[in-house]
Parts: structure tokens; C-alpha cells; sequence
């Protein structure tokens, strides 16, 4: 009997949660709402069933984030009996950081990057979940799956752990931490399958509706509430749109789709030839821009 | 990203049940910055339609602005993913990369190919199936080549491919690449590989990457893609015997004990006998739990949770084993070593050993031999250096449970890690057990390092200064709290338990008993102290001073923070003569 490819990377991630869970004093998932977080959620059930998991979710809330992700946000909490706790940079919201006036990358480091180091901070967490994977950009595909980061949550490239087998080092000096990724080996189809045969939950962003979008840079933006003022010669359109990735919303672009169900996001998405993070503002600010913010300590 | 599949555009819920049985094939590649490997990657992702367009549009502009190609797209820039490698021009750790085809997901580690990047090699090999061995067809198999099938050999890959690459340079010749793939198996025959399967490829042009090439038709075997696809990935650890080491033990409620793991070898079904070996003690599968259901039979791979027939006494590092097949257990065994970071290594240092779910202090007591990596020749030596492997002798504090590494892999691969900096210092491969020589541990003084190595700690004497009336007991104790909570063995002299006369010799004895001594007497002479540094030599003695406008819970916090990383004392004493 072989273990089919989802089989594998199910049991990979499980392995992976329950080694930080007995290897770390105050361990924590960082729970971004999207389609990727709610993967990892369901295997974080999995990996402790009939248990439940021993570490909270948290969420770092920049205030932008699309209202129904916070609806869903809240929803699959309760259900799953998760802690929810919520972190926002409210220094930098008491300031006026917005995505509109300091451009996405100052803003995605204050209220991101430093909303995210402050909330460590101050729960003292030693290990923190993240959902990323190594095909989603170049940096990712060298980045360990337990990740040290030092007191200052800074990454290293060059000094990473040799990580072997499955053996994870998890040894840490009091301040500094461990980003563990269960979600590496995945690719974004494997995401979707794995979605798919599981009937995972996942925010209703992601399926086609008619939505009231502007077209800014080339991009079309959500208008989801009235916070996002309209340039001179932009008007709000309805278009059927979904979105491939989740973020803040004057940052996150959609794209026109009419793909409803799992199977047509599947379909499209297998027959386009865009891949996901061209949807996010900050990855295109310049070259080798996820490394260095990763060396600052986004996730 | 288009797969190929008609089926994707027709019938897609038909594509998606199909996509279901695909298997997993994780692969690795050697071969050094000249032999095109980034560029073969580059090319399998290429043909398998996994980049995207705007990677794609990425990918040229980088190719014009530091490609090597001219004006064809470099296809090795896909692979060099960070930025400062990508100036120096060569890839210098372990990049995982994806694709997948109708049949087949794949995950390859690419390396790179110099000497001193050994332990890049290793790492990447220790998790994949197959590894593609690059050679240029105009140069042969040249030493770094045999350097790099050692590694894939140690590290227990079975199945080899020679890529034979660049052909188009060498007219595409059939005998030259006979000439190759014969040179290739008289040397390789040492190494135990079951698999060895030469293909003449290019990976610029894509020939035998994933089309056959009509320019080399001479040539009847299959492509890389096609062996790729089709190669018979180990099903083997699942006619082991069954091995689950303990990750996390399940205890939800009162009625339910469950014991969670990862299968590393074996299969095991409700009824069957199970031993904890360590402990002797046996029991029977009762359930294999998961979210999913209860299973009838679960095997090497998959992550479960088993509960037992009897209460017995688990917890996690245990392994649960087939009670015919027991693993050795013993504290004295023999391993391969790869060494993986700058400071050397040390004998009769403490170190970590992480097997399975286990950590236990290790000391490696003896070198056996080097093995050269480019003569594959056993060479005398008194200590490794960064990436070189030997043969060492290791002795745990307490005895562990495991396989040779050559029959399960993961029953016999460990890590060591540095106690003081939690590096990675070393990769493991379990060759076999020694017998306890009764006069290894009568060789040894026990002595304070030792008694504080024991408790993962060095002993100092943190002696509180200050005016009588100040509350040195206060900030002593709110230290000792604080290392209590980090798993220190400390105690306290104060004027309830020392009078001042003694406190000197009775420091002493504590710290001989590698213990962290904190003293805080009410009203500390200086005269004591004077005869303590007398007493005691720098490195164990720590002089604090408190004053009434002190911040005891920041000084304590300061305190604490520096003993822990070092930062109090000179940190090359701390870190490098080990304990």
C-alpha cells in the first residue's frame, strides 16, 4: 500500500505539529484566515484528535482586512474550540498607518512585521505556526521548516540549521523563537485537493461572485467599505471576481472569474498561468523583497 | 500552470478524482555549478509547465540583468533563490523545489556541488527516495562525483541516476557515454546501490529530459521524466518490523490514553502485541484513532494514534515496537558521523543526541577513523571539522532504542546538537551497538563539570554584594525562581540556612555539585568576598551588586538572561572547552 501524495503530506504536517506542541512551553498557530490557514487549522484537529489542540490561534488584525474574513475568522474559532486571541498595532492605527498614504511596503512592515513581533512579544510565545510554503516564492524554497529566529525575531539566511530526516531542532535560549511551517512541502494545488477532499471550510472570497470593484495600477481592488477613496477617472464596477490569496483588502487584487466551486477554482486555476502572489502588493516592491522582509521578521 | 490532461478543460471532477491516487517522489541532485543542475531543474519545472507567467516575466528580466545565457533564458536563476547567492553566482544551501505531473508529485533538494558543502549534500539526501547524479559527458567522472555518490550512499539512497548531461557538446556519442556509464559502475559497485541508471541527457537543449531525443537514437532506455514517473519507491519500511517512537501522549479526559506518533517502520493492526523496550513492558493495540475514523491497519508513514489494551507506563521518547522484533537498546554504540558547523568537534564533550522523539546528553568518546570523501579512504584523526565524516564511538547517559541505520533508516538517524548554542553540530547514521566496556565510565573523574554537565548547566557562584539593609535575598530569590522556571538546579545560601563563617567552604561543595550557588548574606564583608575569589576562579565566581535604587525584577531578568546565553562570563570559556 502506498500513501497517495496528500496522504504523505498530511502525515508530514501532523508530525510536525506535534513535535512543536511537545518540544515548546507556549507554542502559537498564526491564523490568517485564508485558504492556507484553514488547511492548517484542520490538520492541527487531526493531529490532536480526540484532543484538542494545545496552543491558541492568533490573528493578527491590521483593521483592512475584508469584513468577511473576519465574519469567517470568528466563526471557525468557535467551532473548532480554538482560543482566538487578536492582535492589532493600535500605536500605528492611533497614527493614521493606512495602505492609501505610507504605500504597502511601510504599511505591511508596521502594522504586519511589527503588529506581528509585538503580539510575540508580549505572550512570550517560543514557537509560532506559520502557513507558508516553500513553492509560494523563491526565498521560501531554502527556509527550514523549523525556522530560529532570534530575540529580536530577526532570520537568518545564511546561518540557517542543517535540518535533517525528520528530526527537528527545537532547542531555543530564552526571547528567541521557532517559526515552524507544517505547510513547506505544499504547493498551491496540493492546497486546493487537499481542500477539496477534505471539505474544509474556507472564506467565500475565494469563490466568484459579483462584487463592486475599481480598477487602480492595473489591478482590480474590492471596494469593502467606504474607507477606500476613489482616485480622479476610477468608478466602482460590478464584476464577477474572486480572489487566489487573502490580505488586506486595498492590497489584495482580484481577479475576474467565474469560478463558483471548488472544482471550477480548481480548473482555472490549472489552466491559468498567473501564480498566486501576484495578487499581493509587496511582493513586487523589488527584487528579493520577501527575503529581506523575511530577515526583518514578516512571516 | 497547465497540466497536460485533456481531462482538466472536459471533465474536471474526473481530472480531480484521478489526482487522487498520485504518489510522492522526493529526489535529490548532485553535481557541481558547472554541470548544469540548476539548469535541469530549471528545465523539469519548465517542460512541466510549473512556472508561471509571471515568474516567467520575472524570469527574463533577471536573465538579461544577470543571466549567464546571453540572451536565452537562464533557467538556473528559477533555482538560486536568495539574492546574495545569486550575485556570487552559486547556489549555497538546500532549495526545495516542486512539480508535479499526471502521475507523480515530486520534491527535489537542490544542492550545490562544492567540497565544503558536504553538509548542504547530506541534508538534502536525508530525506529523498533517488538522487540524479550530474556528470559533464566531456569531463567524466571527475572526484567530486565520487564524493557525491559516497554521500548519496551513506546517507542510504538506493536507487541512483547518472544524468550524462551536456551530450550535445560531446556530439551526442554514444561512446562516450558507454565509456562513462562503464567507469562509472566498476567504481560504484562498493557502494551498494540496487539501481543504477545512465541517461544520456542535456539539459539546455532537453534532450531525455521529458522528450525522447531523436539525436540520440542509439540510446534505448528511458528519459529522466519517464524514470522519475515510474521508479518503484521503497515500500520496504512497511515489511519492517513495526516501530512507532512516541510524539505526544494523548490525554484529553480520564477514559482516553492515547499515544501518538508517526509509523517509522512496520505495520500494525487492533490485537497486535506491542513492547515498550526500554521498560520491558507489553501490552496490546486496542484502537487506531484518527480524525477520520478508527482504522483496521496502519503502516509505516502514516501519523496515528494508538491506544492500549493495559495501562502502562508511556510517555514521549518511547518507542512502541513488535514485541518478536525488538530494536537494540544500549548506551554504547558506534555511528557515522557528519560533522556540520565550524567549531569541531570535541570528545568526551557533552552534546545532545535527538533520535526519534528522544533527547539524551552524549558524549562521543572516540574517533575510529575519518573517511575521505574523495578517496573514500579511513584516515587517522583526533577530531571533525566542518563537513568531514567519521566513524565515532558514543556514549549516551542513559541507553536508547534503535536500528542500524542501514536497515531503517529512521530508526538510526539522529542529530547532535550543541548544549550551549542549540546549533545543529552533527548529522547520525547508528552503524551498531558496543558493549558496555565496563572501564569507559572508570576512566572517567567524576568531577563538577561533569556532575553540571549532567544538568545541562555550568555551576557558578552568583555571590550578592551590597550595604547591609539592602535586599540581596530578594533579587537572589526572584533569580532563583526565574532559573528554576528554565530547568536550573540552584540553591540559596542566605542567613537562615549559612552563617557567614562557613558560607565560603559550603558554596564550594555546592558548586563542586554543579550547582548555581547564589549568595546573599545580610551583611556581606568584603573580606568574604576576597577570600571567595580566592576560592574560586573567575570563571565560577559572579559578583553582583545591589542598591537601594535597584530594579530587582530587571536586574534579576538581566541576570538570568546573561547566565543563559553566556553573556556574563567570557563566552569562549563558556562555549568552547566544553564541560
Amino acid at each position: 500500500m502506498t500513501m497517495t501524495h496528500l496522504r504523505q503530506l498530511e502525515a508530514e504536517s501532523i508530525h510536525i505539529m506535534r513535535e512543536v506542541a511537545a518540544e515548546f512551553a507556549n507554542p502559537v498557530m498564526l491564523y490568517s484566515v485564508g485558504k492556507d490557514s484553514a488547511v492548517m487549522l484542520h490538520l492541527a484537529r487531526k493531529a490532536f484528535f480526540p484532543g484538542v489542540a494545545p496552543f491558541p490561534l492568533m490573528h493578527i488584525d491590521t483593521t483592512w482586512k475584508f469584513r468577511e474574513m473576519i465574519a469567517f475568522r470568528d466563526r471557525m474559532a468557535a467551532q473548532s474550540g480554538f482560543d482566538l486571541i487578536i492582535h492589532t498595532n493600535h500605536e500605528a492605527v492611533e497614527q493614521g498607518v493606512n495602505p492609501f498614504t505610507h504605500g504597502s511596503a511601510l504599511y505591511t512592515d508596521v502594522m504586519k512585521t511589527e503588529g506581528l513581533k509585538q503580539a510575540l512579544n508580549k505572550y512570550k510565545f517560543d514557537a509560532a505556526f506559520g502557513g507558508a510554503r516553500r513553492d509560494e516564492e523563491k526565498s521560501r524554497a531554502k527556509e527550514r521548516i523549523f525556522s530560529f529566529r532570534s530575540s529580536s525575531h530577526r532570520w537568518d539566511p545564511k546561518s540557517q540549521r542543517p535540518e535533517l530526516w525528520n528530526l527537528y531542532n527545537a532547542r531555543v535560549r530564552p526571547g528567541e523563537s521557532i517559526r515552524a511551517f507544517p505547510l513547506s512541502n505544499w504547493t498551491e494545488l496540493d492546497i486546493w485537493q487537499y481542500i477539496y477532499l477534505e471539505q474544509i471550510p474556507i472564506v467565500p472570497l475565494y469563490y466568484a461572485a459579483v462584487r463592486p470593484v475599481v480598477e487602480r495600477d492595473g489591478m482590480l481592488i474590492m471596494v469593502d467599505d467606504d474607507r477606500l477613496e476613489l482616485r480622479p477617472g476610477e468608478k466602482i464596477e460590478m464584476k464577477s471576481v474572486r480572489f487566489r490569496t487573502l490580505g488586506c483588502y486595498p492590497l489584495t487584487a482580484a481577479v475576474e472569474s467565474t469560478a463558483a466551486t471548488l472544482p471550477e477554482i480548481i480548473q482555472e486555476m490549472l489552466l491559468t498561468r498567473t501564480s498566486e502572489r501576484q495578487g499581493r502588493l509587496i511582493d513586487h516592491d523589488s527584487a528579493g523583497s520577501m527575503e529581506k522582509k523575511k530577515q526583518e521578521g514578516y512571516f | 500552470m497547465a497540466h497536460q490532461s485533456d481531462l482538466i478543460a472536459e471533465d474536471i471532477l474526473a481530472y480531480l478524482k484521478s489526482q487522487e491516487e498520485k504518489s510522492l517522489l522526493r529526489f535529490i541532485t548532485c553535481g557541481s555549478v558547472d554541470d548544469g543542475k540548476s539548469t535541469l531543474i530549471g528545465r523539469l519545472l519548465w517542460d512541466s509547465k510549473m512556472i508561471f507567467e509571471d515568474q516567467l516575466a520575472a524570469l527574463e528580466s533577471d536573465s538579461k540583468k544577470v543571466g549567464t545565457q546571453g540572451e536565452k533564458i537562464d533557467y538556473a536563476l528559477l533555482m538560486d533563490g536568495l539574492q546574495a547567492e545569486r550575485e556570487q553566482g552559486i547556489t549555497i544551501d538546500v532549495a526545495y523545489r516542486f512539480f508535479s505531473t499526471d502521475k507523480r508529485k515530486f520534491i527535489v533538494a537542490d544542492t550545490p556541488g562544492h567540497e565544503q558543502y558536504t553538509r548542504n549534500m547530506v541534508t538534502g539526501a536525508s530525506t529523498a527516495d533517488v538522487a540524479v547524479i550530474l556528470i559533464d559527458a566531456r569531463k567524466g567522472i571527475l572526484t567530486q562525483s565520487r564524493r557525491h555518490s559516497y554521500l548519496v550512499s551513506l546517507v542510504g539512497i538506493r536507487n541512483v541516476v547518472l544524468a550524462i548531461n551536456k551530450m550535445d557538446l560531446v556530439d551526442y556519442s554514444a561512446a562516450r557515454f558507454a565509456e562513462i556509464r562503464q567507469e562509472y559502475a566498476a567504481f560504484a559497485a562498493g557502494l551498494g546501490f540496487a539501481s543504477i541508471t545512465a541517461i544520456p541527457i542535456s539539459a539546455l537543449e532537453g534532450d531525455n529530459v521529458l522528450e525522447r531525443s531523436p539525436r540520440t537514437d542509439w540510446y534505448d532506455g528511458p528519459t529522466l521524466m519517464e524514470f522519475l514517473e515510474t521508479v518503484e519507491i521503497a515500500a520496504a519500511a512497511a515489511d519492517l518490523p513495526f516501530r512507532l517512537p512516541v510524539q505526544w501522549v494523548n490525554r484529553p479526559n480520564l477514559d482516553f490514553r492515547g499515544f501518538a506518533g508517526t509509523i517509522t517502520a512496520g505495520t500494525i493492526r487492533p490485537g497486535d502485541e506491542v513492547v515498550v523496550p526500554a521498560s520491558g513492558q507489553r501490552s496490546r493495540v486496542k484502537r487506531i484513532v484518527t480524525f477520520d475514523g478508527d482504522l483496521p491497519e496502519a503502516a509505516a508513514g502514516q501519523a496515528v494514534t494508538l491506544t492500549l489494551e493495559d495501562e502502562i507506563d508511556i510517555s514521549r521518547g518511547d518507542l512502541l515496537v513488535e514485541a518478536t522484533a525488538r530494536p537494540a537498546c544500549a548506551d554504547q554504540f558506534a555511528a557515522h558521523l557528519v560533522w556540520m558547523q565550524d567549531e569541531p568537534l570535541l570528545l568526551n564533550r557533552d552534546y545532545l543526541l535527538k533520535i526519534g522523539a528522544t533527547t539524551v546528553p552524549v558524549q562521543i568518546s572516540e574517533l575510529q577513523h575519518k573517511i575521505n570523501v574523495n578517496t573514500l579512504e579511513e584516515e587517522a584523526g583526533k577530531t571533525l571539522s566542518l563537513n568531514e565524516i567519521g566513524v565515532c564511538l558514543l556514549s549516551a547517559s542513559k541507553a536508547i532504542t534503535f536500528d542500524p541505520y542501514r536497515q531503517n533508516r529512521c530508526g538510526g538517524a539522529f542529530i547532535l546538537i550543541d548544549r550551549f548554542s542549540n546549533a545543529t553540530v552533527a548529522a547520525g547514521m547508528i552503524d551498531s551497538a558496543r558493549r558496555r566496556r565496563t572501564r569507559h565510565w572508570s576512566e572517567v573523574e567524576v568531577d563538577q563539570k561533569r556532575r553540571a554537565g549532567l544538568k545541562g548547566q555550568r555551576a557558578r557562584v552568583l555571590w550578592f554584594t551590597g550595604g547591609a539593609g539592602v535586599e540581596k535575598s530578594t533579587v537572589a530569590k526572584l533569580v532563583e525562581k526565574k532559573l528554576y522556571s528554565l530547568a536550573r538546579h540552584t540553591q540559596l545560601l542566605d542567613d537562615s540556612t549559612c552563617d557567614s563563617e562557613h558560607v565560603v567552604k559550603l558554596a564550594g561543595v555546592l558548586v563542586d555539585a554543579g550547582l548555581i550557588t547564589l549568595v546573599a548574606l545580610d551583611d556581606p564583608q568584603a573580606i568574604l568576598l576576597q577570600e571567595a575569589r580566592v576560592h574560586f576562579s573567575p570563571n565560577e565566581l559572579v559578583a553582583i551588586e545591589v542598591s537601594i535604587t535597584t530594579d530587582f525584577t530587571a536586574l534579576a531578568e538581566e541576570i538570568v538572561t546573561k547566565l543563559c546565553s553566556g553573556g556574563l562570563f567570557d563566552a569562549e570559556e563558556l562555549l568552547g572547552s566544553g564541560i
